[in-house]
């Protein structure tokens, strides 16, 4: 990748990462740490992949994205925000009542957000939905899903993944974000859904591994699922839960709580300074 | 006179979808592994290239739906109905109902009549399940002309709609020439003024049959088709509470939450009256031939009469 590209990916994450630190501190509520681990590939989706007009969020040629994740949604509005989708001040009122930006992505109230999510394993199933449909009437489309490590528990998921194999769905992505944290602790010590690279393999599905903080890598991983044709694509991502806010990363005590205020101007500390840096 | 034809719901569903796969190009239709049963067979022949089988599982089944639905194509998703509202719920509520997509859901295999294969497959808590889903239409066809007519009329209609068949025979009493399907309209069949019989699917025959009875005893029993119960006509209903007193419903489904629930929910608030339900009174069926089962289930012609000079008796 150029390196003024990556440099402008960088920061644009970084601003990314400081409306998921906004959007949770004003709603008392919600989820840092999966969302900061999406940051990059979410940024990396909206400003160098996908097929998307902010000002025609509902063309219907659009490459679809699926937050198969959908608690975090902070991540998923802070980049629909930053590309345009809506304005950014509608962070500050997130989960508050009578605002468009729900505790979960809701497709009908917010423009860029392409399914209703939020009950885990559920979005894959949409997401193979999307996609046979487009198979169905020759469209040029893609559908992604974000899914989250602790997800991939629900069986859902894996019904999900024997109907795309089995119908070839190769206009398919789903990228799996293994930040190996869920609610209860790590997710080897709750139910482990480990291998998770084996598993899609023996659900037929081509594989790639990825480091979800390194937009080279993440290219790399996007540039070869781009050229399988006859399955669906699953890239696993590593990820650090909490990634880019110091005290929040590996921290499963940050899947789900917002910070206080203290907690929030040293957060928006370093962001900042990690984006001066990008930027200077 | 001539024998009275008989024929079963899901028979008149899966027709009606070969039918209709000319007029909707972009209709698809989704089974779990069931569509010989479910009778969605008959269009996978008709149109092998819009229909997809899911496997054996209604959860994906319900989200591949939604998925459809959302970019725009109509689509039905097929299994029997202990699955389809059981099993699936939470899929239909969230990934269906809550973005309110354009889904239908073809439910075959209701209630009791299932027959042989017992109480794991005789669904009779789905009319419940669905109709608290919000925005949810939930259709329960009485014979095989409304059945096909239901069909049609939910595909023109854009939400989504939970259509619930029958496995075993039933009596075709509509007539396909002049019959019109009013999708949230009651159909009275019959006037009346002492008593009112509201029923819904394979038990509106059987309603008809005793208002037979009842004529024969002195008693006028009004009739009522509710094919729609949700959105429930309140107006055929609450006139009805008015003009005769009291009212006895008659599903094939539990007595707690379908039909004889939305229809008490409805009286309490415009005109209270009296409604005595006939259904599944809270507990599970177990194998047997569908029509003895009815009838031990008090699913019946004799036991809707009975419960209706039961209503009449409350009035004095």
């Amino acid at each position: 990748m150029d390196a003024t590209i990556r440099k402008q990916l960088e920061a644009t994450a970084c601003k990314v990462r400081m409306g998921v630190i906004e959007g949770v501190f004003n709603a008392k509520s919600g989820h840092p740490g999966g969302s900061l681990s999406i940051c990059d590939l979410l940024t990396y989706l909206y400003f160098a992949k996908l097929n998307v007009d902010p000002k025609n969020p509902k063309m219907p040629e659009r490459d679809r994205l699926v937050l198969s994740k959908g608690h975090c949604a902070p991540a998923l509005y802070s980049v629909l925000a930053e590309r345009g989708f809506f304005d950014k001040s509608e962070l500050k009122s997130l989960r508050h009542i009578g605002a468009m930006l729900q505790g979960h992505p809701d497709m009908k109230g917010t423009p860029g957000v392409d399914m209703s999510t939020g009950s885990l394993g559920q979005g894959i199933s949409a997401a193979c939905g999307m996609a046979l449909s487009g198979k169905i009437s020759n469209e040029s489309y893609k559908v992604y899903a974000v899914l989250g490590d602790g997800e991939i528990e629900e069986g859902q998921v894996w019904e999900a993944a024997m109907f795309a194999a089995h119908n070839k769905l190769d206009n398919l992505v789903a990228v799996v974000d293994n930040n190996g944290l869920q609610i209860d602790g790590k997710i080897t010590d709750v139910c482990s859904p480990m291998p998770i690279t084996d598993k899609f393999e023996a659900f037929g599905w081509h594989v790639i591994t990825m480091n979800a903080h390194d937009f080279d890598d993440i290219e790399r991983a996007f540039d070869e699922a781009e050229k399988i044709n006859g399955k669906p694509v699953a890239i696993v991502q590593t990820s650090t839960k909490g990634k880019g806010v110091s005290f929040m990363e590996n921290q499963v005590g940050w899947h789900g709580t917002a910070p206080n205020a203290e907690q929030y101007e040293q957060a928006m500390k370093e962001l900042n300074e990690t984006l001066k840096g990008l930027e200077g | 006179m001539a024998d009275v034809i008989k024929k079963a719901t899901r028979e008149s569903y899966g027709e009606a979808l070969a039918e209709l796969s000319e007029k909707y190009s972009d209709l698809i239709v989704l089974d779990a592994d069931l569509a010989a049963a479910t009778k969605t067979g008959i269009f996978k022949k008709a149109c092998p290239e819009r229909f997809f089988d899911c496997g054996i599982a209604e959860a994906n089944m319900m989200g591949i739906a939604a998925g459809i639905a959302s970019t725009g194509k109509k689509v039905f998703a097929s299994s029997f109905a202990m699955f389809a509202a059981g099993r699936a719920f939470e899929i239909v509520r969230n990934s269906i109902g809550y973005p309110h997509l354009n889904v239908k859901i073809g439910a075959t295999h209701a209630g009791i009549s299932v027959g042989e294969d017992g109480a794991t497959h005789q669904c009779n808590e789905d009319i419940a399940l669905m109709r608290t889903i919000p925005g949810m239409t939930v259709i329960c066809p009485a014979d095989d002309v409304e059945a096909k007519a239901a069909v049609a009329a939910a595909l023109e209609f854009n939400g989504p709609v939970y259509m619930r068949f029958g496995r075993l025979a039933v009596p075709v009493f509509n007539d396909k020439d002049t019959y019109k399907f009013e999708l949230g309209k009651g159909v009275q069949l019959k006037d009346g003024s002492d008593v009112t019989i509201i029923a819904t699917g394979l038990m509106v025959n059987e309603a008809l049959i005793a208002a037979d009875m009842l004529a024969a005893d002195g008693i006028n029993a009004r009739v009522i088709n509710i094919h729609t119960i949700k959105p429930l006509d309140k107006e055929i209903v609450c006139k009805a509470a008015r003009e005769t007193g009291v009212i006895v419903t008659a599903e094939e489904h539990s007595v707690i939450g379908g039909l004889g629930s939305a229809v008490a929910d409805a009286v309490t608030e415009c005109c209270p009256v009296p409604v005595i339900k006939v259904g599944v009174n809270d507990v599970f069926g177990h194998s047997g031939p569908a029509v003895q089962l009815l009838k031990e289930f008090g699913l019946s012609a004799e036991n809707i009469a009975e419960k209706a000079k039961a209503a009449v008796a409350l009035k004095k």
